[in-house]
């Protein structure tokens, strides 16, 4: 079987506007969620769920989250740190506050309440654009660290100032807490991750997504054909802060399981977030999954080779790691601004004409 | 064929009747500071007509059209626009009365496809919500694919169907601007403005954008109102033309009144082919 | 006069002197602005990465001892031999130009004509190279960093105001140091772009890219030039910095804090850069002298910012940015 597009003719709209139009692709896709779904909850053990798959799970999610907001509406937010506290934050009081709710409900109010929040930092972006609001971003970054910090009505008044996760269930299963097995967090994370890929997938492909594209591509002409700046932008902050405090809560609920705020939710995460979505591949949903397992593997593998091969010191690879990430970074801006996805994109468009590339 | 200013309108040459006013200037100056773009016009844009506003380089023809499409708001003067007087408005409310435009500097959005730019023409007229996008269940898809269907219309009265799904940024020049229409057509505007529509076009590109305006007034019925620098052009494609010189108007009628007015061809057309 | 109100003064006096310190690094961003549209986030770790191989030099360190011991299993630190402070303090600076040199050579020559946004973020990367390259070449551990700066509180100006108010203000010296060096600075460069032909070019550049190219002024030259300065005002914040707290990572988060100051002065102001250093400075002291205690205190972690975005949606451009006019 070819990869190719010849022959599989398209005879409605609905099909030409499918996720995936070409039959391989198609294909490939429900296999990668049969082994996701079928064989991995299967076979994983505490370290590949704690080292690679959890993390991965969750950082695409924000990742996913970051990428409507940069690579799709075109507003530059250094906030993400910030915004995945607030959505820690609040599965920790909901979960303390209502004990007997299915977890997946805490989660999802959680991100509710950081759109809520993305939407009210977002209203500078009504009126600066560009790297002024990406510095405007910061002030959220550094307001909402300080205030998880200080507020002790925000940690239930522990001693530590961290917050510990009580244990929780999903359909009588435990999610959260030490009791919880490592396929139990993996298949929760994924079929969350799964569910907001689709609607990202949905907003991105229809109007919404228009509007967002049209006011990152050229704001003043957006607006002239009838895009309203307030509502276009507003969603995209929604929207994204949205996934993002899904994250959040995710990452500190059944991952951490205890978190203290300047140290889970640093500037250093609105960083790494951003490098996974640029390296990745701007405006792009794929691009943002390949960000997220790129640079959850890459200190993993730095990590196994450097030190447990070679037997270098651990801070040594951590530098090492800070230099192939800050020239990574640079290089796909210079040569691929558009990312891994892209690089995948022009890879496949060689495969569909090959052996006959003219 | 005198230009006649009673209500009911008149009848070309060709035989198509004009309707009544669509929209009118009255009075409009604007002013940047100290700089007086725009002094003291008046005029009106009657319905199914191709109206053209001329003049030299710096006349104040774009800030015209700027005025005209609600992005500048005048410092003096007002707008009706179908007889309702038109306040200081966004510039999305505007396009919401069905108003379109294109732009003399293409703006069209480049990291989109062909077939996303024109889709993006008929975002005021999408009714389904956020939520119901995101599952795309119901009303959202219905929705896009009856849009779909009349953006493909479109496509295939301005002879794109090719590179419907091809990046914008790729595009050559000619092909960028007949996009750009596409886009301001697909709004299905009661008024479209045409700022420039030949502007560094071929005689083939022009001749075929010429086509296009005169059979999509001819077909749809839709008003036009276009700049151009480019004199003979204006004169075949236009009911009546507005000449600008340092932003006064100079003289307003038919091309043929135009052509014969002494002030014009002082103003422009002594200067235009020197 | 009551003793909160003196109290309040000394808060001041020290706000200004740290807002001095924040106009220093604002220095940098505004340059590189001005003359490329660049938004450099790397200047907080150009400080770092300038402070760090002064003391490498300075101390005699081996570079990349770290990796060649890692490598080859020796044990290699230091050369054995340490250089005096001028010295080493010349020597960066050439350091800090061949820098120059190489990021418009590897970096910037590719990203003309991108969106500012890319080249925003593309400094992000570089940062991180940069901090990355620092520590693998002179190690992590915190160092100290002493050129011979008078540093301690005051003694003379403790005296006079204990006599003048009957409540002596404790005054860093460094901070009196730090406050006449960025006077100097400041208007060193004023003089040199009013006068040199350099600088007359460097602001055609900042003026219009394309006319300053048309008159036969080489973009790549001033962009080296330009970098060179701003790694030149990075080594003179990074040694302020540095003797005062040591050098270290957190030395170059004062990038973060010029960000603020940037903002409320626009981005390219030298005025405005200064004037908008001095009311961060002096409005997070006060803030925090007054409001702190009240909610826990810390504030200066977001004060400026906050401050910055508040001031932005009512004056976009800035307290001395020019007026954006948007056309279509």
């Amino acid at each position: 079987m070819l990869y190719r597009e010849a022959g599989d003719f398209k005879t409605t709209y609905s099909d030409d506007s499918q996720t995936f139009p070409i039959r391989f692709d198609r294909m490939g896709y429900y296999v990668t969620l049969l082994i996701a779904f079928g064989v991995i909850p299967l076979v994983i053990n505490d370290y590949w769920a704690n080292a690679v798959f959890v993390p991965f799970l969750i950082y695409a999610i924000a990742a996913l989250g970051l990428n409507i907001l940069v690579g799709y509406a075109g507003q530059l937010s250094l906030g993400t740190g910030g915004f995945m506290a607030v959505g820690a934050y609040s599965v920790y009081k909901l979960m303390t506050a209502f004990p007997g709710m299915p977890v997946l409900i805490d989660v999802l109010l959680a991100g509710a309440i950081t759109a809520l929040v993305g939407v009210l930092f977002g209203l500078p972006s009504l009126r600066i654009k560009g790297f002024y609001l990406a510095v405007a971003t910061l002030a959220a970054q550094f307001f909402l660290v300080w205030l998880f910090n200080k507020v002790p009505w925000f940690y239930n008044y522990s001693a530590s100032g961290m917050i510990t996760v009580p244990q929780g269930k999903m359909l009588g299963v435990y999610v959260t807490g030490a009791q919880t097995t490592a396929s139990a967090k993996y298949l929760f994370c994924l079929i969350i991750l799964v569910l907001l890929a689709v609607v990202a997938r949905n907003l991105t492909r229809g109007t919404v997504g228009r509007k967002w594209m049209a006011i990152r591509d050229m704001d003043i002409a957006a607006e002239i054909i009838g895009v309203n700046p307030l509502t276009a932008k507003l969603s995209a902050f929604a929207v994204s802060s949205f996934f993002i405090g899904v994250a959040g809560a995710l990452f500190f609920a059944v991952y951490l399981g205890a978190a203290e705020v300047t140290e889970a939710f640093s500037i250093q995460k609105s960083f790494l977030i951003l490098f996974m979505v640029i390296i990745g591949g701007l405006g792009s949903i794929f691009g943002s999954f390949a960000g997220a397992a790129f640079l959850v593997l890459l200190p993993v593998l730095l990590k196994n080779v450097l030190v447990g091969q070679f037997g270098w010191p651990t801070d040594l690879a951590a530098h090492l790691e800070l230099m192939i990430v800050g020239a990574l970074i640079v290089g796909f801006l210079i040569a691929e601004p558009h990312g891994m996805a892209q690089l995948w994109r022009l890879a496949k468009e060689k495969l569909r004409l090959w052996p006959f590339p003219h | 064929m005198p230009v006649s200013h009673a209500e009911e309108g008149y009848v070309t040459a060709d035989g198509r009747q004009i309707g009544g006013t669509l929209m009118e200037m009255k009075n409009i100056t604007l002013r940047f500071g100290g700089v007086v773009a725009i002094k003291d016009i008046s005029f009106d844009i009657r319905d199914g007509e191709i109206r053209a506003i001329i003049g030299p380089n710096g006349a104040g023809k774009s800030s015209m059209l700027n005025v005209i499409s609600g992005f500048y708001v005048p410092t003096e003067g007002d707008v009706y626009f179908k007889k309702v007087k038109r306040g200081p408005m966004k510039p999305y409310e505007v396009a919401r009365l069905g108003i379109a435009r294109t732009f003399q500097n293409i703006a069209l959005f480049d990291g989109m496809s062909v077939l996303d730019n024109i889709m993006t023409g008929r975002l005021t007229m999408i009714k389904s919500g956020l939520l119901s996008q995101a599952l795309w269940y119901g009303s959202a898809a219905r929705e896009e694919y009856a849009h779909r269907e009349k953006v493909e219309r479109i496509i295939d009265f301005l002879e794109i169907q090719n590179i419907r799904k091809t990046p914008v940024g790729r595009l050559p020049y000619g092909l960028k601007k007949r996009v750009e229409l596409a886009r301001a057509l697909a709004a299905e505007p009661k008024l479209l403005l045409l700022d420039e529509p030949m502007a560094g076009m071929n005689v083939e590109e022009k001749e075929d954008m010429s086509r296009f305006i005169l059979d999509l007034n001819d077909e749809f019925g839709t008003t036009i109102c276009l700049i151009e620098h480019d004199m003979g052009v204006v004169m075949d494609l236009s009911d009546r033309v507005v000449v600008m010189d340092y932003g006064r108007k100079i003289g307003d009628g038919t091309p043929d009144e135009v052509r014969n007015n002494q002030d014009v061809i002082d103003a422009y057309l002594g200067v235009a082919h020197d | 006069m009551p003793e909160q109100l003196l109290y309040a003064m000394e808060v001041t006096v020290n706000g200004l002197m740290a807002g001095v310190m924040y106009s220093l690094v604002a220095l940098g961003f505004v340059l590189i602005f001005k003359a490329s549209g660049v938004f450099n986030y790397a200047q907080g770790v150009l400080a770092l990465f300038a402070a760090l191989t002064l003391v490498g030099l300075k101390n005699g360190q081996v570079p990349f001892a770290h990796v060649i011991n890692a490598i080859l299993g020796t044990d290699l630190h230091t050369f054995g031999w340490k250089l005096p402070a001028l010295l080493a303090i010349l020597l960066t600076a050439g350091v800090m130009v061949l820098l120059a040199v190489i990021i418009e050579r590897l970096v910037l020559k590719h990203l003309v004509s991108q969106a500012p946004i890319i080249l925003f973020m593309a400094t992000i990367g570089l940062a991180y190279f940069l901090e990355g390259l620092g520590d693998v070449m002179w190690g992590a551990d915190i160092k100290k960093l002493d050129v011979g700066l008078p540093q301690g509180i005051s003694d003379s100006i403790e005296r006079v105001t204990d006599r003048w108010f009957g409540y002596g203000f404790f005054i860093d010296n460094l901070d009196l140091v730090a406050t006449l060096v960025a006077v100097a600075l400041v208007a060193s460069l004023t003089i040199f772009s009013q006068y040199s032909k350099q600088g007359r070019a460097l602001r055609a550049v900042a003026d219009d890219h394309q006319a300053a190219l048309s008159v036969g002024i080489s973009l790549r030259f001033i962009w080296v030039l330009v970098w060179s300065i701003a790694g030149f005002v990075a080594l003179v914040a990074g040694i302020m910095w540095g003797t005062k707290s040591g050098v270290q990572f957190s030395l170059s988060l004062i990038a973060l804090k010029a960000l603020p100051v940037l903002m409320l002065g626009g981005f390219t102001s030298i005025p405005g850069a200064i004037v908008g250093g001095l009311i961060i400075g002096v409005g997070e002291k006060l803030f925090e002298f007054s409001v702190g205690p009240l909610v826990g205190g810390a504030t200066e972690n977001w004060f400026a910012y906050v401050l910055a975005l508040i001031f932005l949606v009512f004056r976009p451009q800035g307290l001395f940015g020019e007026k954006i006019i948007e056309r279509v």
